[in-house]
């Protein structure tokens, strides 16, 4: 007969393997933060240098867009944000990845991945649609909403907590598409102080 | 079935046996390099202690090809489910006891 210790070690590695073959536990806190610091400082840049801030659904001439002469390098901004903050991610998850003798690249990673990309593909072809239509003023808040989509089913493949941040994103994006005057104030928040406040809470849960 | 003296499957005797049954009890289905990348172990190491689950009738295999290249994904039997959870049932009950 073996000896307790033996079963209890049993035990919690039937745990450890269920818990690393279903969930990616790679993601750092600290690239939450990152995004977030990035995201605040691309809001700072459109505002305040570019002077963009729809506060309509959308416009109808081009000439009444205030902010349209700026609009291709307002976007470009926002692409350099996101790999940015995507390449922030995958760099710290690598590093953490490595820390846990686990690899980036895995059958969860992808899966997780996989899910995400159904929304956020999604949600980009509609935002195409929507700038090319002139609707400058739902893109911000849909950004959120997809965003929260993406981050809601990702939550079933790696921290349950992910899921909450998706709601929270979800419901910034609603209210945001209620009130687009201040979609980019809600945009900040969402990208922005959410991701800090998530990342800083999911460090000191997960990471010390 | 198998009994070892403490009422343990002989199955899931060795961590790696273990490994897999725990692995497919939380996912559908598995490829091989799936299985091997999580429990750290060999091909060959890894094609034995499968082979030894296979014969128990605890997994099944399922073979395709993906992209004209072989691809060999595993499965948790209904028979294999009952057994492990049966295991999970034991194995809380000594330690259970022991305290």
């Amino acid at each position: 007969m073996r000896k307790e210790r033996d079963y209890i070690q049993d035990i919690s590695e039937i745990r450890s393997m269920m818990e690393r073959s279903s969930r990616f536990l790679s993601l750092s806190g600290l690239a939450g933060v990152m995004a977030g610091i990035y995201a605040l400082l691309g809001v700072y840049i459109a505002y305040h240098f570019f002077h963009f801030n729809p506060d309509q659904i959308g416009y109808t001439t081009e000439q009444s867009v205030p902010f349209s002469s700026d609009l291709p390098k307002i976007i470009i901004l926002a692409i350099l944000i996101l790999l940015l903050a995507v390449g922030t991610a995958i760099f710290l998850s690598y590093k953490k990845a490595r820390k846990r003798d686990e690899k980036v690249w895995n059958a969860t990673s992808r899966r997780l991945l996989a899910n995400m990309a159904v929304p956020l593909i999604t949600g980009g072809i509609l935002l195409l649609v929507l700038l090319v239509k002139g609707l400058i003023g739902l893109i911000v808040p849909l950004t959120l909403v997809f965003y929260g989509l993406a981050l809601y089913n990702a939550g079933k493949f790696t921290y349950d907590d992910v899921k909450f941040l998706g709601m929270i994103q979800v419901g910034l994006g609603l209210l945001a598409t209620c009130y687009i005057e201040y979609g980019l104030l809600f945009w900040a928040i969402g990208f922005g102080v959410v991701h800090i406040i998530y990342g800083i809470y999911m460090h000191l849960r997960y990471e010390r | 079935m198998k009994v070892s003296i403490d009422g343990l499957h002989k199955a899931f005797e060795s961590r790696v046996r273990l490994g897999i049954m725990s692995a497919l009890a939380v996912n559908e289905m598995l490829e091989f390099n799936a299985l091997k990348e999580y429990l750290d172990v060999t091909d060959g190491n890894l094609a034995t202690h499968i082979k030894a689950l296979e014969k128990e009738e605890f997994i099944g295999v399922k073979k395709s090809f993906i992209d004209r290249k072989p691809n060999t994904r595993y499965y948790m039997t209904q028979k294999g489910k009952k057994a492990f959870e049966e295991h999970l049932k034991v194995l809380e009950q000594i330690i259970k006891s022991q305290k």
